[in-house]
């Protein structure tokens, strides 16, 4: 695996995740703790004038999160940044990707996003990882 | 949702990063790295001990806005920040509170908006900041008229 050094802005790391399962969102809700009924019963999302449960924002978010996991001896995630753009709904396909826009010393600046299987963007942002020892 | 409550901050809480609740968040979002969950691998790791993942801190108890009701239902989360200092360790005792950071209201298409931030912010035992979250949440028409009758 790389390391984050040897990364050059313009590269990238992705991942496409299962389909969205209900259950992906049950574990979500209680591990954390994150019970909006739109997120796990039919007929609450479908109340709240959605057309079928939602993929809690913040299950899309920790998924994103873990591109970064692999490289937590080498440094940090400084600063966690997303806009929330639209929807997740069961069966949906999610790639998740970032890509290096710039590095500046011990300071890494990435793009970060989750697309869905129609290339929708519902995730997106930036992620600041910090390096623990100087380049 | 009012101006009235920008500023409102809530009663710190003693929070654990606890094992478990690690582990089965880290499940939740399919990340059971060893960094995370597995005791020796953490031992023999920069930190000592395992970490959390960055989005954890959605887990912790963040105290009481007194007089705050913000609504159960019909809120749109919109943008979401985690800043930290370092990763939160296994075990550690983390004291949480919040503050409504500020309050406005917009023209949308289908109505007036409200538009709150929500900031949440986790420290150690000393007062030194861990890591603070900034929450945007939007209030549809809808459910603003919820609020105040």
């Amino acid at each position: 695996m790389k390391t984050m050094t040897e990364f050059k802005p313009g590269e990238t790391l992705e991942v496409t995740l299962p389909p969205v399962s209900r259950l992906d969102l049950i574990k979500y809700a209680g591990a954390s703790g994150d019970f909006n009924p739109i997120h796990t019963i039919d007929e609450e999302a479908k109340k709240a004038g959605l057309p079928g449960i939602i993929a809690h924002g913040m299950w899309t978010m920790g998924n994103l999160g873990k591109l970064f996991t692999p490289f937590f001896e080498e440094g940090f995630i400084k600063e966690y940044k997303v806009r929330f753009a639209g929807m997740v709904f069961l069966d949906d396909i999610l790639t998740l990707k970032a890509e290096l826009l710039e590095a500046s010393g011990n300071d890494l600046f990435f793009n970060v996003k989750a697309v869905k299987q129609n290339d929708q963007e519902v995730v997106r942002g930036n992620v600041h990882f910090r390096r623990y020892h100087a380049v | 949702m009012s101006k009235e409550w920008i500023g409102k901050t809530s009663n710190k809480v003693k929070n654990t990063v606890d094992r478990l609740l690690v582990k089965r968040f880290a499940e939740s979002i399919g990340d059971l790295h060893p960094i995370f969950v597995d005791e020796k691998y953490g031992e023999k790791s920069k930190y000592g001990v395992n970490i959390a993942p960055p989005t954890f801190p959605r887990v912790f108890d963040y105290g009481v806005l007194e007089g705050v009701e913000l609504p159960m239902k019909g809120l749109i989360h919109g943008e979401e920040t985690y800043q930290y200092e370092r990763p939160l360790l296994i075990g550690e005792e983390v004291y949480c509170y919040t503050i409504i950071q500020d309050y406005y209201e917009k023209k949308g298409k289908s109505g007036d908006m409200g538009f709150v931030v929500i900031k949440r912010v986790g420290e150690d035992a000393k007062g030194e900041i861990i890591f603070t979250e900034i929450q945007n949440v939007i209030i549809t028409e809808a459910v603003r008229r919820g609020i105040n009758a």
